[in-house]
């Protein structure tokens, strides 16, 4: 397991145009499982997510790693960006980046157009790709460094059932390789299936969390039994 | 086809390397008359010598040769001239030949300009006419002797006029204008007799001694900076007062006129 | 009217007869126009991306200041050129006045806003389409630039081609600084300026059919070469 964990979050705040968007929050993460942070539109799961992966600063509190590593983490945002370039090249850019060279970057290309299945597009530019194979080479994209750790937004938000069973089977693949997954979703199911633990966010601040088994049994809440039963919860 | 592009490309950056060369200012109605594509061969023939010609107004030949930018100038602006080798941009001035000025005008000439007595007469009937008149307005040498002229006319250009129309352009562009507003102009023959857009316009008047434009030659003082090639526009100088120049500027002709006159005296 | 076919007429008599004069000419716009658009590219680009990515707190000065640039009046830049270069000049020892080179140089200050302008506008576009991509995967600051410069790259023509357009009917400033003397500084529109004002229309009208037919060659020329219409590569 990597060295980078525990993820500590300490007093976390972050304000945005005199909004509290997130916080304060407190929060461990450590280095084993699958962790879903669900909760209402507008809590905070976005914030949440980026403040770990360190792409959004904080207003107040600390975001500390045992060991922080930027190239070991990765994100994949809720609309995927694609590059405007051939998929292959897509996927070669983060190794370009870490000056891998040619070969190995070749051999690590094949490998994961061939696991998406989008060897057939390999040439084609990226942007001509659907909905569902963006997000496909999104991911692909973001686990092509090995990082320990991924973040995801929602990943599944506008893409239809069959593209969904694809990217959570995936997801379950690179789980249990050890990659460390933090993500994001409304999507009930997808939590169910997915999550190793759970975390409630709720007004941008985590509400309950604790084993997703547990949770999904028995909610300590009234709000999460609410959220769980499908109420609009405020 | 890219092989080809690529030859084009490679062909346009190649070097032409140059022989002696000088810098010669001249206005823009020396460069009209056609003149210089005679001498300048001829030039290159007996001096080998590349002749590199600016063609400007006689205002930015007298400045060019003030920032010693050229060699030497070739101008027809006799005051101008003067001051210039007075205040020391100049060591000296030559005259080398002249032409002369002639008054252009609508065919119909509504002022009555060419039964006029003189060059004054012509522009004073002009101005009571108020027909409209083109002036180059650029401080050339052309427009100089037509402020004197209007001067001696008494006639006050500086005033709002509505017939006259200050162009500030060179020779052919105000040719061109006069010829667009039916307008009268005072331009020099050669220009005129060169000019390839005569619709509607005729020489009107010519033949008073006051219509005389003298060329003058003057080499640029060598003291402004040490790239100033003064050996050659000496050079240069000895050759335009000499017997094979006079037989040339004598002998050019623009449909059998002949345009000037060699008047260089020996020094 | 009539003037416009006897411009053409000679347009076509210029061309078939391939008269040495008018390839000297062309040449030499080409030669000039090309070298500028060159040189300006290369300070434009660079600066027009960096003004994307960078922010700093006269950015929008110098933004505004690039976007105004684009009126300078050529002539203007001419005199100013011409001054600086002037034997009596600060510069006169280069002994540059009068040649292709002042030329050149004029009609780099001329075109270099235009160009950044125009590669600022796309970059500041297209920087927005990768920003959370490309600080995600942790890029340095010279990563971006070249990353953005190079996917935008078919923009980047298109800012440049402007640039040329800009250039190539340039007249007020190379006449002043290059002088249109034969045989040196003569090129296609100072030598139509000079038939104009002889009143030699028809043959002022015949070198500018051939200026424009130049343009479009060197568009036409540029496209093919970098291949802008293949499938997939852009």
């Amino acid at each position: 397991m990597s060295a980078q964990f525990p993820l500590t979050l300490n007093n976390v705040l972050v304000r945005r145009q005199g909004k509290t968007v997130l916080g304060p929050v407190d929060h461990v993460l450590n280095a084993k499982g699958a962790t879903i942070i669900i909760g209402p539109n507008g809590s905070g799961k976005t914030t949440l997510l980026r403040v770990m992966h360190g792409i959004e600063r904080t207003t107040g509190g600390q975001v500390t790693w045992a060991q922080d590593d930027p190239a070991k983490h990765a994100f994949v945002f809720q609309t995927p960006i694609v590059m405007r370039r051939s998929v292959a090249k897509n996927l070669a850019y983060p190794l370009e980046l870490l000056r891998v060279s040619k070969d190995e970057i070749a051999a690590s290309v094949d490998h994961w157009l061939a696991r998406i299945g989008l060897e057939r597009s390999r040439n084609s530019p990226a942007t001509r790709l659907s909905g569902g194979e963006r997000q496909k080479l999104a991911i692909a994209r973001a686990l092509i460094r090995q990082p320990d750790v991924l973040f995801l937004d929602e990943p599944c938000a506008s893409l239809d059932g069959h593209a969904t069973r694809e990217i959570e089977h995936l997801l379950k693949e690179v789980a249990c390789a050890g990659t460390r997954l933090v993500m994001a979703t409304h999507d009930m199911g997808q939590a169910r299936r997915l999550a190793n633990d759970l975390v409630f966010l709720l007004d941008g601040k985590i509400h309950e969390t604790g084993s997703a088994d547990a949770l999904f049994a028995a909610p300590a809440t009234a709000e999460l039994a609410a959220f769980l039963r499908g109420d609009i919860v405020t | 086809m890219i092989r080809l592009l690529w030859a084009v490309i490679a062909l346009v950056w190649a070097q032409i390397a140059a022989a002696d060369t000088m810098r010669l200012a001249v206005t823009t109605s020396f460069e009209n008359s056609g003149l210089a594509d005679v001498l300048l061969p001829a030039i290159k023939e007996d001096l080998d010598l590349d002749v590199q010609l600016l063609v400007v107004g006689t205002g930015q030949a007298l400045r060019l040769g003030q920032s010693g930018d050229v060699d030497a100038i070739l101008v027809h602006s006799k005051t101008a001239e003067i001051d210039f080798v007075t205040q020391g941009h100049g060591t000296h001035r030559r005259e080398i030949m002249y032409n002369d000025f002639v008054v252009i005008g609508p065919v119909a000439d509504a002022a009555g300009i060419s039964g006029a007595s003189g060059a004054e007469d012509a522009f004073a009937r002009i101005a009571v006419a108020q027909v409209p008149f083109v002036s180059r307005g650029d401080n050339s040498g052309t427009h100089k002797a037509e402020l004197a002229i209007w001067q001696r006319a008494g006639i006050d250009t500086n005033a709002t006029l509505e017939w006259y129309q200050s162009v500030g352009a060179g020779m052919g562009a105000a040719l061109n204008t006069a010829a667009g507003l039916n307008a009268y102009v005072l331009s020099d023959r050669a220009s005129w007799l060169n000019f390839g857009n005569k619709d509607g316009l005729a020489l009107l008047y010519s033949g008073d001694p006051a219509l005389f434009n003298q060329y003058a030659f003057i080499a640029v003082n060598p003291a402004k900076n040490a790239h100033l090639r003064n050996d050659l526009a000496i050079l240069l100088e000895t050759w335009l007062t000499s017997t094979r120049a006079a037989d040339l500027i004598n002998a050019y002709t623009i449909n059998d006129e002949t345009l000037f006159v060699f008047n260089a005296t020996p020094q | 009217m009539i003037e416009i076919l006897d411009g053409l007429k000679e347009a076509f008599r210029l061309v078939l007869g391939f008269d040495e004069e008018l390839l000297e000419i062309s040449l030499r716009s080409l030669r000039v126009t090309l070298s500028a658009l060159l040189i300006a590219s290369i300070i434009a680009i660079p600066l027009g991306t960096y003004l994307a990515v960078q922010r700093f707190r006269y950015r929008r000065i110098v933004i505004s200041m690039i976007n105004a640039l684009m009126g300078l009046p050529p002539v203007v830049v001419g005199l100013v050129v011409y001054i600086m270069l002037s034997r009596s000049g600060p510069f006169g020892v280069l002994n540059l006045l009068f040649t292709p080179t002042a030329m050149i140089i004029a009609q780099v200050i001329i075109i270099t806003p235009v160009i950044a302008s125009i590669a600022h506008q796309s970059m500041r576009e297209l920087w927005a389409e990768y920003h959370d991509l490309l600080i995600s995967l942790n890029t340095t600051k010279r990563q971006r630039i070249l990353t953005l410069i190079y996917d935008g790259r078919r923009n980047l023509l298109t800012a440049a081609l402007a640039g040329f357009g800009r250039a190539i009917g340039e007249v007020g400033a190379i006449m002043i600084v290059g002088g249109n003397i034969d045989h040196v500084t003569r090129v296609l529109t100072t030598a139509i300026a000079l038939e104009t004002g002889k009143g030699d229309f028809a043959l002022a009208l015949g070198l500018g059919f051939v200026l424009i037919g130049l343009a479009i060659f060197v568009n036409i020329a540029i496209h093919t070469l970098s291949r802008t219409e293949r499938e997939g590569l852009w």
